[in-house]
């Protein structure tokens, strides 16, 4: 690998977990060994927690009950909108409720295995211990989960697992528990323990003597920017999949929390581990604005196929079954439509490359519900997936009960983000990361109804019993705004604020985000190759470059202004865009959602290169012009075997 | 399709806002509603104008950040979110108005934003089950039948966007609150708090100026999410209950 793109730091690793008693026994023991911090201390310290999705809003409402003076920032008008909300299909928890062997240790192992052996054992086991608190937690809450006629809990299956784990609330889980994060945060704001700042959005972090100790935000309402000072920060704020334009994200979710604490020095771990899921609406035309999911949980009962020859354009319903190729089932009889969802989308993309795609385009495959509706009935499949035919209907005007379903795969999760140690904290003390905003759990592809699981155990769980060992040395001395770091943070970013408003050129903030989101799918999508992420390399400095002359942002800072907003996101998205192809192109071997042309098995399966890339990558910031530095964390298996990944 | 658009414009809230007339031509039967905001704002960026402020966040029917009046109707002539909403339910050469939620309890923030934090004060009020982390039992040691499970997260189902209270004549919050007094009511976990989740939510809403409800019943008609009037009918059973147990508001 050429240096001319990055530089080579010091290795990097994590020193919290205590790897010197068993792997069942290091969550327990690390809670043991953590300071604690006593009520009446808690009262006099400040945590700032950005973001109010799953993580972020579960762990302002722990931190408020435990006594701390909470600040909880969200860009929406409330906590509720977060979106963590539109996740669909479910929550993983290894209760073994269904007697079909599951435990710990199997969901932990599915995990790791699942993540292609590219996360870390010690935060994967934690998560699946964790996992069956949030169960309790959640039906405590009064979350109405799905259940059986006995009054007991109901389970479904997921991709790559064969147990049946999965907690629901129709196709509406995500909805369900943020509402219950949300009812106890809104709980706590009523008792006067979280201070809200809604319709804020975190611009900057404020770093004084090496501690993370405010942010500088701007009301979006007035315009008005602002410090806020505590005595530790939690960035709660969500994935980048927006880098892509198109994905199943939140029009507003973005990267530039996370961005602007990297170029504050926070790591950014495996920023290229992007999450395709294989079960979105196909795109219909160049005006659209955002992709939709629909979940995973259909893979239960629909049947993923296309036509057997190529350019076969019949109506699905005349074409015969011993015409069709339900290509899953065929390549993968152990998982069948069950398989993970790298596997499933990288296949979908393989049909569509040979010419059997349906659809317009020819980028869409089948997913058939016609052998479930004749096997369990039309009402009990309209009661498992009803919200999510309908929404399908709605979206593309056609009836999913009566002709197959067309999908396609999109940018869905990322499993990169900030790089933390196993108390969550990041590079820099005292700024902690959460949910999907950190790296830690899912490695190279995350499981399905695995991210519901991992923003709640960070935010009820983990969080809260890890960041007492920091805050054990604090309250820290005050800081005001004239502090020369809080007024460096607070003129950096008016005057990129200002600096956007006064190109005044030819271009929209979209049509910039648009260009780059085409750019990134083309060249560092489903699959990437050294050639791709060259071109990609070439093209994203040139696109900033004009960005930063040409782009157009009316009216003024001031104000309620969404082209601003946008243009600060799309400005940090170009940027991170950069980083994520260079961490691609430095990864030459294909691991779980990263696939790149050069590395993979005679059967068109990804394959790793564990002797030269079992670890993980931190990217350190360095000023502009200059390449990023890259800090490796070896990534070491103790309990889990290093294999092949298979799901024959 | 070419449509004429007639769009509120109100630059914030101190200053009177107008109908203004704007064309959009182009339109593809396929675009959501707000693709089709886009394209005017687009267009609107590109003449130097300010665009048109509107809410909007997951586009997929769920977040309930969205919503407007669509010729006078909530979320407009389909029963969905105003991201769900595609063009083919309109024809080439309509106007088509487009206006905020009205209701004094929404103030406007700009063009077709209001400002709903009323509803989480209203959450505030008792919108919750107090189950402090870390303190909840294991999950099956409570049945709770499926009739009243599903009933509860039918009413769990609302998106809190405010079209029930843009759509009532009185401006009434009344469709809101019974769908999570109807929600956490139903479950046995929910019954502790139950008296006094009621008597202080209806305090709030009263508190916030919502209008009293009069069962007309256009706010179920105009429910992105289906939440049904008998949530209401629940609400007032609890409320006469909760009255007759002594429960007053927290002042």
């Amino acid at each position: 690998m050429p240096l001319d793109l990055f530089n080579v730091g010091e290795p990097i690793a994590d020193t919290k977990a205590p790897t010197d008693v068993p792997i069942g026994e290091r969550w327990s023991e690390r809670k043991f060994r953590g300071r604690l911090v006593n009520p009446a201390n808690r009262r006099k310290m400040t945590v700032i927690v950005v973001g109010t999705g799953l993580a972020g809003g579960s762990a302002a409402a722990t931190l408020g009950e435990a006594g701390y003076k909470v600040k909880s920032f969200w860009y929406q008008d409330s906590p509720r909108r977060a979106h963590s909300v539109a996740a669909q299909g479910g929550i993983n928890a290894a209760k073994n409720y269904r007697n079909d062997g599951d435990s710990v240790h199997r969901l932990f192992y599915d995990t790791v295995k699942g993540g292609d052996f590219r996360s870390r054992e010690n935060n994967v086991h934690r998560l699946a211990e964790v996992s069956v608190n949030i169960i309790d937690q959640c039906v405590a809450q009064g979350v109405p989960f799905a259940r059986e006629y006995g009054g007991l809990l109901d389970n479904r299956s997921f991709g790559g697992t064969q147990v049946s784990r999965t907690f629901y609330a129709r196709g509406q889980t995500g909805q369900q528990l943020l509402y219950g994060a949300y009812q106890a945060l809104e709980r706590q704001i009523a008792a006067g323990n979280v201070e809200q700042h809604a319709r804020t959005e975190m611009l900057d972090l404020i770093i004084v003597d090496g501690r993370a100790r405010g942010i500088v935000a701007r009301d979006l309402v007035t315009g008005e920017i602002s410090t806020h000072f505590a005595d530790a920060v939690v960035l709660a704020t969500g994935g980048y999949g927006n880098v892509f334009y198109l994905s199943t994200n939140a029009k507003g979710s973005n990267a530039t929390a996370i961005w602007r604490a990297h170029k504050k020095g926070a790591y950014f771990a495996n920023p290229c581990y992007t999450q395709i899921h294989p079960t979105c609406i196909p795109v219909k035309g160049d005006y659209q604005s955002k992709l939709t999911l629909m979940s995973e949980s259909l893979r239960n009962d629909g049947r993923v196929w296309v036509p057997k020859e190529r350019g076969d354009d019949r109506d699905p319903r005349e074409i015969p079954e011993d015409e069709r190729d339900y290509y899953l089932e065929r390549i993968y009889p152990a998982f069948g439509n069950l398989v993970p969802r790298d596997i499933a989308s990288r296949q979908a993309k393989n049909v569509c490359d040979e010419g059997r795609g349906v659809g317009p385009g020819g980028l869409g495959v089948y997913l058939d519900f016609a052998e479930a509706i004749e096997r369990l009935g039309r009402k009990a499949v309209e009661a498992k997936y009803g919200n999510l035919f309908d929404m399908y209907a709605q979206i593309t005007g056609e009836d999913p009960y009566s002709v197959p379903m067309r999908i396609y795969p999109a940018v869905h999760y990322t499993m990169g983000g900030l790089w933390v140690d196993y108390d969550l904290q990041s590079s820099i003390p005292g700024m902690f990361v959460i949910g999907e905003a950190n790296f830690s759990d899912h490695g190279a592809n995350r499981l399905g109804a695995s991210a519901l699981m991992q923003g709640l155990a960070d935010g009820y769980f983990v969080l809260p019993a890890t960041i007492t060992e920091y805050l054990a040395d604090g309250p820290f001395e005050k800081v005001d705004d004239n502090h020369p770091a809080a007024v460096e943070a607070m003129q950096g970013v008016q005057a990129q604020v200002q600096k956007l408003l006064n190109i005044n050129g030819t271009r929209s903030p979209a049509s910039f985000h648009r260009e780059l989101g085409r750019l990134m799918w083309d060249l560092c999508g489903m699959e990437r190759s050294e050639e791709s992420l060259r071109k990609a390399l070439d093209r994203i400095p040139e696109i900033r470059q004009e960005f930063w002359t040409n782009v157009k942002v009316s009216g003024d800072w001031h104000s309620f202004n969404q082209t601003l907003e946008h243009a600060g996101r799309v400005a940090d998205f170009i940027e991170l865009a950069e980083l994520m192809c260079i961490d691609a192109l430095h990864r030459n071997e294909s691991c779980g959602g990263h696939f790149r042309a050069e590395s993979q098995t005679p059967e068109g399966e990804a394959l790793r290169d564990d002797d030269n890339f079992a670890y993980a990558a931190a990217w350190e910031w360095t000023p502009e012009g200059q390449p990023p530095t890259l800090h490796r964390e070896a990534l070491e298996y103790e309990y889990v075997h290093l294999a092949q990944r298979s799901y024959k | 399709m070419n449509l004429t658009l007639r769009i509120w414009r109100q630059k914030d809230p101190s200053v009177k806002g107008k109908m203004v007339t704007y064309k959009v031509s182009d339109i593809s039967p396929d675009m959501s509603f707000l693709e089709m905001l886009d394209v005017l704002n687009e267009q609107l960026i590109m003449d130097g104008d300010d665009p048109v402020a509107f809410d909007h966040d997951c586009r997929e029917g769920i977040c309930g950040m969205c919503g407007v009046m669509i010729n006078g109707q909530a979320h407009g002539p389909q029963q969905t979110t105003t991201c769900q909403l595609h063009m083919r339910s309109f024809k080439d050469g309509d106007t088509i108005d487009v206006e905020p939620w009205r209701a004094s309890p929404f103030p406007v923030i700009k063009d077709l934003a209001v400002d709903r934090r009323a509803f989480d004060r209203i959450i505030q009020a008792g919108g919750y089950i107090s189950a402090p982390t870390g303190t909840a039992p294991e999950a099956h040691s409570m049945l709770v039948a499926k009739k009243d499970s599903d009933a509860a997260f039918d009413a769990a189902t609302c998106i809190g966007c405010g079209a029930c209270v843009a759509a009532c004549p009185n401006a009434s919050s009344m469709l809101f609150t019974a769908a999570k007094v109807t929600h956490l009511g139903l479950l046995p976990q929910g019954q502790p708090e139950r008296n006094d989740r009621v008597i202080n939510m209806v305090a709030q809403q009263d508190a916030e100026g919502f209008g009293g409800c009069t069962n007309i019943g256009e706010c179920a008609a105009s429910c992105p999410k289906g939440i049904s009037m008998e949530t209401i009918s629940r609400l007032n059973h609890d409320l006469l209950g909760a009255l007759r147990a002594g429960a007053r508001p927290k002042s």
